[in-house]
């Protein structure tokens, strides 16, 4: 259970986050959704530790600013929404970083299984600086998978903390990310991303958070959530929320009648 | 081999990890045949074969020899692996650090700050009361290196640094502002010194390993041997902080202390060399891109290799200064640096894109 109460990060003098009270549960998908500048990241970025923050942050019970960055690595693992790697480490490499010292004798098995998850298994001996976006935005799900392998260790479920996962993915490399997502959270662990394509969203999110200046603006799940109301207000345009076949499966589409009309 | 990996299916062609760390035996083997080499050569053709040989029929070894051998050879000999090993440790680590190629203590102004160091330390040394001075001793001016290096590399990685990022051409530009202002208050302080404190500065801006004695070893030694000591448990926390700092802690690295480790090793190494051996420029970047080059860019078993390979490589560079115009010598840094700016320019050619002008 990732439990956050009354989480307030300043930026810079600025206010990001102003009392933000959100939970989710391992098992589950929890998305994160809101408008440029609601604080989406910096929320993700507090979870995961990276941030100085006021408030309370508990991941499975523990107060996470208790937490050793050792302890932290092994009960979740984080892809950044963008890496850049400063030397000529191969794919191999990259996700070899990310172990745990006591892994070396299963490393290699380990990170091969880890790059075919993704697709990339024949790419283990090729330099990651020479690889498209997305296709290091893979490598870099690889590593973190590699990390936290077994959703659950020793009966307590790990955490995979994801800031826009698909953000360079085509489709369909976005539906097998949010695929390994799923089975993850599947297998007992907790799934929390921060996503940007609201439709993608509503497929995929077991629980729905709209972040709206800072503060949550709703939370439940995706019906819950995203109602043309809810979201043309978060965004702060209009937007219809339309039902299409499979029935129960919200979309979005931008409401552009306004403009067309002229 | 091609026969075992064809036996076992999914046996992997050597990782590059392994065949770095195979690397580490033959670059300890190739320093010891150097410093064999080295003992050998110099301006009293003295031979070492001859020395064995006088040793193994019993002779006690002539005045002159011995001399030659224990109190010039040796020392500096030994000067030479243990600055080779501190630039070339200090260059790899602080590359990590900064996370770019291009760092070098000595490009980037640490080693001027160093330099400052030493020369406040070799100038105003004799304004300390007697007392603390006998304390202090020999250990003052390498001492004194190191805290002018620590200080300077701090301040380099305050201005450079925002958020987590390094901005290449902030740190080099800090570095050319950080030599002119050591300079300046180096050449003040030159102008107060005497002339016996006036022959010890002259060897700094050259570099030279021509002033070795044991004297400055012991005093050096323990300081550079715990710096690449300390810089080779830095192995994975380098190779983390190389995915971005945020990602070092979100795979389990304590960025703040790892970094501040690291700072210290490389003040110290390179700090400590500064002291002895004045401003010897380039091993600390050629080696380790050389390294890279060959067995990839990994940690863990690139600080050892940059230290073995540094340890070879000035004591080789000694040794054609010392022979190339005999019977006088060239100072050592004339040697690394036409060795090592063709391959700092090479560096910068290749990575025209990272230098973010």
């Amino acid at each position: 259970m990732l439990d956050v109460q009354n989480l307030r990060v300043s930026l810079g003098g600025k206010t990001i986050l102003d009392g933000l009270t959100l939970t989710a549960r391992p098992g589950q998908i929890t998305c994160i959704v809101g408008p440029n500048g609601s604080g989406k990241t910096t929320c993700l970025r507090a979870i995961t530790g990276d941030l100085p923050f006021a408030g309370r942050i508990a991941l499975g019970g523990q107060d996470i600013a208790r937490l050793s960055p050792r302890e932290l690595a092994a009960l979740r693992g984080v892809l950044p929404q963008a890496s850049t790697l400063a030397f000529p480490f191969t794919v191999a490499e990259v996700v070899q970083i990310g172990l745990h010292r006591g892994t070396s004798g299963a490393q290699s098995e380990r990170i091969r299984a880890a790059l075919g998850r993704v697709d990339l298994g024949a790419y283990a001996d090729r330099s990651y600086q020479e690889l498209s976006g997305g296709e290091q935005q893979r490598v870099q799900l690889a590593r973190v998978l590699a990390q936290v392998w077994e959703p659950v260790a020793d009966g307590v479920p790990r955490w995979l903390f994801l800031d826009e996962p698909v953000s360079s993915l085509d489709i369909a490399h976005q539906l097998q990310v949010m695929r390994i997502a799923r089975d993850f959270a599947s297998a007992g662990g907790g799934v929390v991303a921060v996503m940007h394509d609201l439709n993608l969203t509503a497929i995929c999110a077991d629980k729905v958070i709209l972040l709206a200046a800072g503060a949550c603006h709703a939370q439940g799940t995706p019906g819950d959530v995203m109602t043309s109301d809810i979201l043309s207000r978060a965004y702060g345009c209009a937007l219809h929320v339309g039902q299409i076949p499979p029935p129960g499966t919200p979309f979005v589409l931008p409401h552009l009648a306004a403009l067309a009309a002229e | 081999m091609v026969a075992l990996s064809d036996v076992l299916p999914g046996t992997r062609p050597p990782r590059r990890l392994d065949r770095a760390r195979r690397l580490h035996l033959l670059l300890a083997l190739l320093v010891v045949l150097v410093s064999l080499a080295s003992l050998t050569v110099g301006a009293t053709g003295l031979s070492l074969g001859d020395v064995l040989a006088k040793g193994l029929r019993g002779d006690a070894l002539s005045r002159t020899e011995s001399v030659v051998l224990l109190d010039i050879r040796l020392p500096r000999l030994a000067m030479g692996l243990l600055v080779g090993a501190a630039l070339a440790t200090s260059g790899a680590v602080m590359q990590g650090l900064f996370r770019n190629p291009l760092a070098d203590p000595g490009i980037v102004g640490v080693t001027a700050g160093g330099m400052l160091g030493a020369i406040l330390a070799i100038v105003l040394g004799g304004l300390l009361p007697a007392a603390l001075r006998a304390l202090t001793g020999a250990y003052l001016v390498p001492c004194a290196a190191f805290v002018a290096s620590w200080a300077t590399t701090i301040l380099l990685y305050r201005v450079s640094t925002r958020a987590g990022r390094t901005s290449v051409a902030t740190m080099l530009l800090a570095g050319i502002a950080l030599t002119a202002l050591a300079g300046a208050l180096a050449g003040v302080l030159i102008y107060k010194a005497d002339d016996q404190q006036l022959r010890d500065l002259t060897f700094w801006n050259m570099g030279s390993l021509a002033g070795a004695n044991w004297a400055k070893l012991t005093a050096a030694a323990p300081i550079i041997l715990t710096a690449i000591a300390g810089a080779l448990c830095l192995g994975r926390g380098l190779n983390g902080l190389a995915l971005g700092e945020a990602t070092a802690h979100h795979i389990g690295i304590p960025v703040q202390r790892m970094k501040n480790a690291a700072i210290l090793c490389v003040a110290a190494a390179s700090g400590a060399a500064v002291a002895i051996s004045g401003g010897i420029g380039f091993v600390g970047i050629v080696v380790p891109h050389l390294l890279r080059l060959a067995t990839g860019p990994d940690h863990r078993a690139l600080l050892l290799n940059s230290a073995l390979l540094g340890a070879a490589l000035l004591v080789g560079a000694d040794m054609i200064a010392r022979v190339i115009i005999t019977p006088a010598e060239l100072p050592i840094g004339i040697v690394t640096a036409v060795l090592g700016a063709p391959v700092f320019l090479w560096i910068l050619l290749r990575q025209r894109g990272v230098v973010d002008l």
